[in-house]
């Protein structure tokens, strides 16, 4: 009892004792403001990995990829039985992409082109959410829609059909006044033209040249044909959409601050667009194809490796464009089934089961989960989290040291009382744990400040961020560095605990020595000390 | 060893009766006319002591014999410096002596482990000081409280709480200290925080109360009633008593004197 009472009295009046915590204070808020943003940021990133990855992706390591998907699809089925929640088929291939810009220029991208089947693609991933259309997010389609992208995106350029037939009559007007002006300056250079004639020619010249570009989804696939020049000027970009193609929102656009100093992304193609694709065949070696595709819509997930980097269009265009398929057998082919399991199967387990059916030395597959792929990104954010957590502790650490030499003073101050409580019989025992006791409660104290500061800094950091740009005029997070808008914030419970421990137990052990001086004390000496 | 029979028993002050001095150490009251009665309660045989000063040995006690009677009180006196107090801590189990035995009811407790000693002084003996040493953190009744917090566990003395409380308040009551319970000693005056001390080391009923010069820093007044309430323990209540004092004129009221000079007993 006497422990409990004169610890909490040397608490309640050794206020400098308190002022020793205060790195401790600091290292646990420090530590929780820390592992709360590491915290949000990972799962930020594997809510957004996971979405646009399935769990398990079962593929070939060539480019023409394996046949029969269906009795792979089977056999996966056997082997994972329950666990399975869905699969989908894809084509996934390396692609040039050409997005024209002003003055006939092109700018190229090279991207990651997968070909997905609308129907089933929703089964295995969150793709569809990321859509900027919502009528697509609801139901994933290839179509151009008429307008009504990202409703949600204040300044987003007007797209779809609407915009798709401006740009075209617009386009076309431009150039029948070109076509004109070359005409006349033909004439006053003094060479004989029928003016009507020309202005017919160079009309047809822009339909060839635009529509030369389009190629008709529909139409019947030609495999040896290496451009839609056969189909020139059968199709009309004002009524028909060429084979729709859905890009990552950064590989179309470049975020960027305008001349007020708002970010805002410039976009240099938005749906209702043309852009050219070039892709290797199926064929050994591969040779190049290209095709105009029309842009039905964006995909913006935030992670900006994916959203720079990926292309998505119909399955059966992308097979056909590039020749996987076989026409005696009739079987088509994939480069990968992605795999979505049911939640809380375990994803390894899953993949091993996979890898036993399918063995790496007789079947040229690779079977990797979604984290599998992403390790290093997943393993560098992990080291820095790791990092971090060392270097703050090493603080608490420091401040450790702060106490017990804090706690040298105090014990060489209360010497008299060590004395005074050992000539009333008091075992050298119980005045080691008053020490150590008034160690674990500045611990409990300055852990617990820090707790309460840590947790409301997490609840306000967009608006403490905020604060710090006004004050410093400098931005504390760039949006267009890290892709959320928002610092995402997670308090995970079990770390709480452990930093709140570990400051506790540094508290405890920087109070040992000086506890275990007091104990050693000779009451006599103790009594007489002035 | 010495044992001087009492010199004086003459009041200096008017003693308080026995209403004024309630009965609150029934525990270790030797009723009058027992056997027990007059024999040894504290014993001490050939003491040595000495105090290491860098490499010079300073010996303080040479081979004292020291007798307490029970019920006695004993005063040991002796100019600054002959080792009346290290003989003091030596009987209180506070050190521990380089030669010779110390006795307490019949058994040794010079040579006890540590705990047991610490048992001891904690069950058996009270202690008042000349600096009354009082925790300064505490109040009075917490100060008084102090060796019954020692000794019981933290669920037995909450669960006694208010009893141990009571007896506290009775002892501070005693001492004429119930209108200073919740004060700190800071806020006392010398013989308040004496009066404090004398309730603190009879809250556990000892047997035997070992007092370092307690009057050796009060005014002549106040030392006058410190003395006279543990004259009226000595007699109400036949607690043994061993006072080292310097001052004759208060050993002149002991039962028997202990003159120590230069680390030996001589006759008083």
């Amino acid at each position: 009892m006497y422990k409990l009472l004169l610890s909490w009295r040397y608490l309640r009046t050794r206020y400098i004792a308190l002022a020793s915590i205060v790195s401790v204070t600091l290292g646990v808020a420090t530590l929780i403001i820390v592992n709360a943003v590491m915290a949000g940021f990972t799962q930020e990133a594997n809510k957004r990995l996971n979405g646009i990855l399935s769990d398990i992706i079962f593929e070939s390591h060539s480019l023409r990829g394996f046949g029969d998907p269906e009795g792979h699809k089977t056999q996966i089925r056997e082997i994972l039985g329950d666990d399975l929640a869905g699969m989908t088929a894809t084509v996934s291939v390396p692609a040039m992409l050409s997005i024209p810009v002003a003055n006939g220029q092109y700018l190229t991208r090279q991207v990651n082109l997968i070909g997905v089947d609308p129907a089933t693609y929703a089964e295995v991933g969150d793709f569809g959410q990321y859509l900027l259309h919502p009528e697509n997010r609801r139901q994933l389609s290839f179509q151009l829609r008429d307008d009504g992208y990202a409703p949600e995106k204040q300044k987003f350029p007007v797209s779809g059909w609407h915009y798709r037939r401006q740009r075209i009559r617009f386009e076309r007007a431009l150039e029948e006044d070109l076509a004109i002006e070359r005409a006349k300056a033909q004439l006053e250079a003094g060479i004989p033209q029928d003016p009507t004639a020309l202005a017919t020619s160079s009309a047809s010249e822009a339909s060839a040249d635009s529509t030369n570009e389009a190629a008709d989804g529909d139409r019947p696939f030609d495999p040896y044909s290496r451009s839609s020049a056969a189909n020139i000027a059968t199709l009309d970009p004002m009524t028909h959409q060429s084979t729709g193609i859905i890009l990552g929102v950064a590989v179309c656009s470049q975020r960027a601050k305008d001349l007020d100093g708002q970010v805002r992304d410039f976009y240099f193609c938005h749906p209702g667009d043309d852009v050219k694709i070039t892709i290797p065949t199926a064929g050994n070696p591969p040779s190049a194809v290209n095709d105009v595709v029309t842009v039905v819509d964006l995909y913006e997930s935030k992670m900006s490796e994916y959203d720079a980097t990926l292309a998505f269009m119909p399955l059966d265009a992308l097979q056909n464009l590039r020749g996987m398929f076989d026409a005696e057998t009739n079987t088509r082919y994939v480069t990968s089934i992605q795999i979505k399991l049911k939640p809380g199967v375990d994803l390894n387990s899953a993949r091993d089961r996979l890898q036993s059916r399918f063995p790496i030395k007789q079947y040229p597959y690779r079977i990797q989960t979604w984290r599998d792929m992403q390790g290093p990104l997943l393993a560098a954010v992990q080291l820095e989290t790791t990092i971090l957590n060392i270097l703050l502790f090493l603080i608490i650490a420091v401040a450790g040291f702060g106490i017990l030499a804090t706690f040298y003073m105090i014990v060489v101050e209360k010497t008299r009382d060590v004395g005074i409580l050992k000539a009333l019989g008091a075992p050298s025992r119980g005045v080691m744990s008053i020490f150590l006791g008034y160690g674990f409660s500045l611990g409990l104290v300055g852990s617990g400040v820090g707790l309460v500061i840590g947790l409301l800094f997490v609840a306000y950091i967009n608006q403490i961020a905020a604060g710090l740009e006004w004050l410093t005029g400098r931005p504390i997070f760039d949006p267009t560095v890290y892709y959320f808008q928002q610092i995402p914030t997670i308090v995970e419970l079990p770390t709480v605990a452990g930093v709140m421990v570990g400051a506790v137990l540094i508290a405890i052990m920087a109070s040992v020595l000086p506890a275990r001086r007091a104990a050693r004390l000779h009451p006599v000496e103790a009594l007489r000390y002035e | 060893m010495s044992n001087s029979p009492a010199i004086s028993s003459s009041p200096i002050v008017a003693r308080p009766t026995a209403e004024q001095l309630p009965h609150v150490l029934p525990l270790h009251r030797v009723p009058a006319g027992s056997d027990a009665v007059g024999g040894q309660q504290l014993f001490a045989k050939n003491l040595y002591k000495s105090y290491c000063k860098g490499k010079i040995t300073i010996p303080v006690l040479q081979g004292v014999d020291f007798t307490a009677r029970r019920g006695a009180f004993t005063a040991i006196v002796g100019q600054s410096g002959s080792g009346k107090s290290t003989l003091l801590h030596l009987l209180a189990t506070l050190d521990a002596p380089d030669a010779g035995e110390i006795y307490f009811d019949g058994r040794r407790i010079d040579n006890l482990a540590p705990t047991k000693r610490d048992r001891i002084r904690n069950r058996s003996l009270g202690m008042i000081f000349q600096f009354y040493h009082l925790l300064p953190e505490l109040t009075t009744l917490e100060n008084v409280l102090m060796p019954i917090m020692i000794s019981e566990g933290f669920w037995r003395y909450w669960r006694s709480k208010s009893g141990y409380a009571a007896r506290a308040r009775k002892l501070l009551d005693m001492v004429g200290l119930s209108h200073r319970l919740n004060h700190r000693p800071r806020e006392l005056s010398g013989g308040e925080m004496q009066r404090a001390a004398i309730a603190r080391s009879l809250i556990a009923s000892p047997k035997l109360l070992l007092a370092d010069e307690p009057t050796g820093n009060l005014d002549r007044q106040n030392g006058r009633e410190i003395l006279e309430i543990l004259r009226t323990l000595n007699r109400e209540e036949n607690l043994t008593i061993v006072m080292v004092t310097h001052d004759l004129a208060i050993a002149d009221q002991a039962d028997s004197t202990v003159r120590l000079v230069e680390g030996q007993v001589r006759a008083a």
